[in-house]
């Protein structure tokens, strides 16, 4: 018997130690350019006299901010500043998830309709917005057509009733105040209860071959109740004005750069999001289709019931991805003017001409947005996947 | 545009009339026809406003007014035959390794592609430009229809041409950067006086040809078995990813001169291409991983038995597989990429974007924005367009060589 230490091999053959040494050597390539890097970093900050800290965030900001959902005024800090970029970008993000989803979805859908324009018109879409630059259409978008927009005495008046005009679009908007909050309450109770029965409903008819019906007695009884609270209690204000005044009051009103990234974002990241739907679609197998009709399922009904749920399974991940850019290229938002995370923090960094302290605290917030969105995402992905017991 | 004839829909047999054609594809429903209706109207509203705004209220002369603007930006006029030199260089590569690619693809040298070249002619004959110009773009058509030509015949007799034409392809990138640049002779034309979609053109190659080995090193880095290089790579990609472009160009610009010794100044075009190559290199080294990750381990197992080490059994077995595989998802970075040079003419260079604006804030074009956001929205489309068709032949192909 040959015990290992017998087989001698030389060192300069042993796969191990090759593979230390290049390790060591790509560590101390990198440490020792880090190390350049900061050094020089330290001298250049040197002569101009700064130090490497964060306590001039605390300084009076001094600039002023468009828009901001928090009480903000040029003599706060730099920080509340920045919290003011944060929630503005959040604001985009959010709503921009809902709406670019909606879009998505539905443009991705269109392309199996078997209307012909309907069909057409989808890839149209998706063509025309995945091969030109999103910077572009933001542009596209601000300038010849926000604000181009009519002056507040003769406004555009939309069906909704929504009004846009140079000062903004005008949207119908519930009264502030606590009731408001208590029956937002009320709407989320009621779509949890719904989900939840609606999960009961499908089971007992999986499970038991159950008709349903109770529960979808309760599901109409909810739906019913919501929509008393969303039409009555929510106290909607609608956007008026005298006749040929340009002062518009009641509702919501939307800055025309808050609309232009919306807008924007909304077109172009919801043409990838179809592109990814389509794909999911495709990717669930033609015998579903054939037995949900089979079954005698509509094809709106099958797409819904039967391949739709499937079809999440590949969707989702990429999804994931496309929120991230969402979220990342609402950024843009500087070059319109929207007052977000990056548009303060290079109002911040050129003011203070502290761009390192600046960029680190930057990467920390939008890091911190995507860890959480991929969070979010990975539940979700989570949730469809097989189960596999 | 492909028609992708959708699963659900019912087979397209009977087409002998369009009413039959309407009825099944427009009417089939009462659903369908108000959908139809609905949209159609929009649509032709929308379009007979496009009309008769084009025809009436727009103001075309922006265009042709300031086309070397477009196309070169500040570059000197009189340097105007370096960059048609570089035209005509680039045509003639391409149509040798079109020439080269036809010997085994027949669908090259068909009646479409050469009706395409017949439509380009005429296009080029009618651009509103100088005779000259019109003369040099048929001539450039001409050259690269030579060259193909002339390369399918050599790539016969020589088997090895392909090789040879990779290399000058290589070689050309350093001979179009001296051309542009100038120098060993030539007046040298600062990168300030570069722009328009030249700059844009420039800031793409460079990005690509600088982020492709760095993308492959980054995803073989998170794929290796050595935690240190793993880890490390693994945080550049997840780091870069997290934060958006414009702040790496931003920071870029900035942080660069600093991050340098003092004195050292890179100028503004170099500190972009920086930016951009760092970030796509991050993207691109994503696909790669996921080719790298499609591939089976029986390969690598076959290439130790066969006694390849380590590095062998990636450079000759793994990677060109993966390279493969990742093909379309490293074109559809590039087509980003190609699109993401727009976001430089936020920190002030005069790309296709930045020169656009800077023409409208002439005095003389004040409010042409339409016009010329159409103009150049017009041109990234028919570029990223034509990548994306490209991409998806290259895909078809690697489809049924299987």
């Amino acid at each position: 018997m040959t015990s290992p230490s017998e087989i001698r091999v030389p060192l300069w053959r042993d796969d191990r130690f090759w593979k230390i040494v290049f390790q060591v050597v790509v560590a101390a390539v990198v440490i020792g350019l880090l190390g350049i890097f900061i050094s020089n970093l330290n001298q250049n900050m040197r002569r101009q006299g700064l130090v490497f800290s964060f306590s001039f965030l605390r300084n009076t900001a001094s600039f002023g901010i468009g828009e901001s959902l928090i009480p903000y005024s040029p003599n706060n800090s730099y920080i509340r500043a920045i919290l003011v970029g944060v929630i503005n970008a959040l604001r985009v993000i959010l709503v921009g998830f809902v709406l670019t989803t909606l879009l998505g979805v539905l443009a991705g859908v269109a392309s199996f309709s078997n209307n012909w324009l309907v069909r057409k018109l989808s890839q149209v879409y998706v063509e025309i917005v995945r091969n030109t630059p999103l910077l572009l259409q933001l542009i596209f978008w601000y300038f010849p057509v926000f604000l181009r927009l009519p002056s507040p005495q003769n406004r555009l008046q939309l069906p909704g009733p929504i009004y846009a005009s140079k000062t903004g679009i005008y949207l119908p908007w519930p009264a502030q105040g606590p009731m408001f909050w208590v029956w937002l309450a009320v709407l989320v109770g009621l779509a949890i209860a719904a989900w939840l029965v609606l999960q009961q409903r499908t089971r007992a008819m999986v499970e038991r071959a159950a008709t349903g019906k109770p529960q979808l007695m309760v599901l109409i009884g909810i739906g019913v109740v919501a929509l008393l609270v969303l039409t009555i209690a929510m106290n909607w204000q609608i956007p008026q004005s005298a006749e040929g005044s340009p002062q518009i009051t009641g509702g919501l009103r939307l800055s025309l750069e808050y609309a232009t990234i919306l807008v924007g974002l909304v077109v172009y990241t919801g043409a990838f999001i179809a592109e990814i739907v389509r794909g999911g679609i495709e990717s669930v197998s033609k015998g579903q289709w054939e037995a949900a009709r089979s079954l005698g399922l509509k094809p709106g009904q099958a797409m819904q019931l039967v391949v739709f749920p499937q079809a999440m399974r590949v969707i989702i991940p990429p999804l994931n991805s496309q929120y991230m850019n969402l979220a990342k290229n609402s950024s843009l938002g500087l070059v319109i003017g929207y007052p977000e995370i990056f548009s303060v923090s290079s109002t911040t960094f050129n003011q203070t001409g502290r761009p390192v302290e600046v960029f680190i605290l930057l990467m920390g917030i939008y890091l911190l947005i995507n860890l959480v969105i991929s969070v979010v995402m990975n539940t979700l992905n989570r949730s469809v996947q097989f189960k596999e017991r | 545009m492909t028609a992708t004839s959708p699963s659900t829909a019912p087979p397209l047999g009977n087409q002998s009339t369009p009413i039959v054609w309407l009825q099944k594809n427009l009417f089939n429903s009462w659903f369908n026809s108000i959908l139809t209706l609905v949209l159609g109207g929009i649509l032709a509203w929308a379009l007979f406003n496009l009309v008769s705004w084009a025809f009436t209220e727009a103001l075309w002369e922006v265009i042709p007014a300031n086309l070397p603007l477009y196309f070169a930006g500040r570059y000197p006029a009189s340097e105007y035959w370096r960059l048609w030199l570089i035209l005509g260089l680039i045509s003639a590569l391409a149509g040798l390794s079109w020439g080269v690619l036809a010997r085994n693809v027949s669908f090259l040298f068909t009646r479409g592609s050469l009706i395409v070249l017949g439509v380009l002619a005429v296009i080029g004959v009618l651009t509103p430009t100088p005779p000259v110009y019109r003369l040099l773009i048929v001539g450039l058509i001409v050259i690269c229809a030579g060259t193909a030509w002339l390369g399918r015949e050599l790539a016969r007799r020589l088997p090895n041409m392909a090789q040879w034409v990779s290399l000058a392809w290589a070689l050309s990138f350093f001979v179009v950067l001296w051309l542009l640049a100038g120098g060993l002779g030539l007046d040298q034309v600062s990168a300030n006086n570069w722009g328009g979609l030249l700059l844009t053109l420039i800031l793409s190659v460079v990005s690509i040809v600088l982020s492709f080995p760095l993308g492959v090193i980054l995803a073989l880095g998170r794929q290796s078995s050595l935690p240190v290089v793993r880890w490390l790579s693994t945080i550049y990609i997840e780091l870069v990813r997290g934060v958006p472009l414009i702040a790496i160009l931003f920071m870029g610009q900035v942080m660069i001169p600093l991050f340098l010794p003092e004195g050292a100044r890179p100028d503004r075009v170099l500190r972009a291409i920086v930016g951009l190559t760092l970030f796509t290199a991050a993207y691109l080294a994503e696909s790669v991983r996921g080719g790298l990750q499609a591939i089976p381990r029986g390969q690598v197992e076959a290439a130790r038995s066969l006694g390849l080490n380590a590095p062998l059994t990636m450079g000759f077995i793994v990677l060109p597989q993966a390279l493969k595989i990742a093909i379309p998802a490293i074109v559809g970075q590039f087509i980003s990429l190609f699109q993401d040079t727009t976001l430089v003419s936020i920190v002030g260079l005069l790309e296709l974007l930045g020169i656009s604006r800077s023409i409208i804030s002439n005095p003389e074009f004040l409010g042409r924005h339409v016009e010329v956001y159409l103009f150049i929205g017009v041109i990234y489309w028919v570029l990223c367009y034509a990548m994306s068709i490209g991409s998806r032949k290259i895909e078809e192909k690697l489809h049924t060589g299987h």
